[in-house]
């Protein structure tokens, strides 16, 4: 069973950065921001079936790190400033919302 | 020049990530789990906001880049501690690999010096 689950996984990236990297006829950026978004999806995953609470506050934390990645790619793409703008407001949501759950998950209320 | 050594740059940051992300999906514990994610931060999207630095110079863009690089290398490693702490602190248990566990000795031995008993849930 653990061979079976193990040699879907490598199915799964081998046809992934087979068809990201030798079909798909794009620029260099877009190719680097397909890898960024299946990135994210893994975490998706592990946010839906983490085991416990903790699994979940770490993995919301590790998407907003990766967004910030990618609203610089854009901005590279796109040749506009604003992109990082974003970027810096949604890092500073990320950390406060953080430190929320975490001190939530540790019992104590938030305005001690 | 500078935007091969920024693509370079890049490319290794997004390496990083999908590395980190691997071991966010692999790893069997919560602790274990984080010591991997937060690989993502330190070079993945560092790396990124640095290869875009070198592209663009020193203007508007390259230096809110900068600005968040020095953010986020300030913010990480503080929701990372935040994250562990609470959850040794709320009962979640280590993978049954594990074999040792400093905090918990340290709480016995501070119980045993103060007299105090340890707080349990």
């Amino acid at each position: 069973m653990k061979v079976i689950s193990w040699l879907m996984g490598l199915l799964i990236f081998t046809v992934f950065f087979y068809f990201n990297f030798f079909v798909y006829d794009g620029e260099l950026l877009f190719k680097l921001i397909n890898v960024l978004l299946f990135s994210s999806l893994l975490i998706l995953i592990r946010v839906m079936l983490g085991p416990t609470p903790a699994d979940r506050i770490v993995a919301v934390d590790i998407l907003g790190v990766l967004i910030i990645g990618l609203l610089a790619l854009f901005g590279l793409h796109y040749k506009e400033s604003f992109f990082m703008d974003i970027g810096l407001i949604w890092a500073l949501l990320s950390f406060i919302a953080t430190i929320a759950f975490s001190k939530i998950l540790e019992g104590r209320r938030l305005d001690e | 020049m500078n935007n091969i050594i920024g693509m370079i740059l890049i490319c290794v940051g997004i390496g990083f990530d999908f590395l980190g992300v691997l071991g966010l999906v692999r790893l069997p514990d919560v602790y274990n789990r984080l010591q991997a994610a937060t690989k993502c931060v330190t070079f993945g999207t560092a790396g990124i906001l640095f290869g875009v630095l070198f592209i663009q110079g020193f203007n508007n863009f390259g230096f809110k880049a900068l600005l968040g690089i020095i953010f986020i290398f300030l913010s990480s490693p503080t929701a990372a501690h935040a994250i562990a702490r609470a959850s040794h602190r709320s009962r979640i248990p280590l993978a049954k690999v594990s074999i040792i566990d400093k905090y918990e000795e340290d709480k016995e031995l501070i119980s045993k010096l103060t007299g105090e008993p340890i707080e349990k849930k």
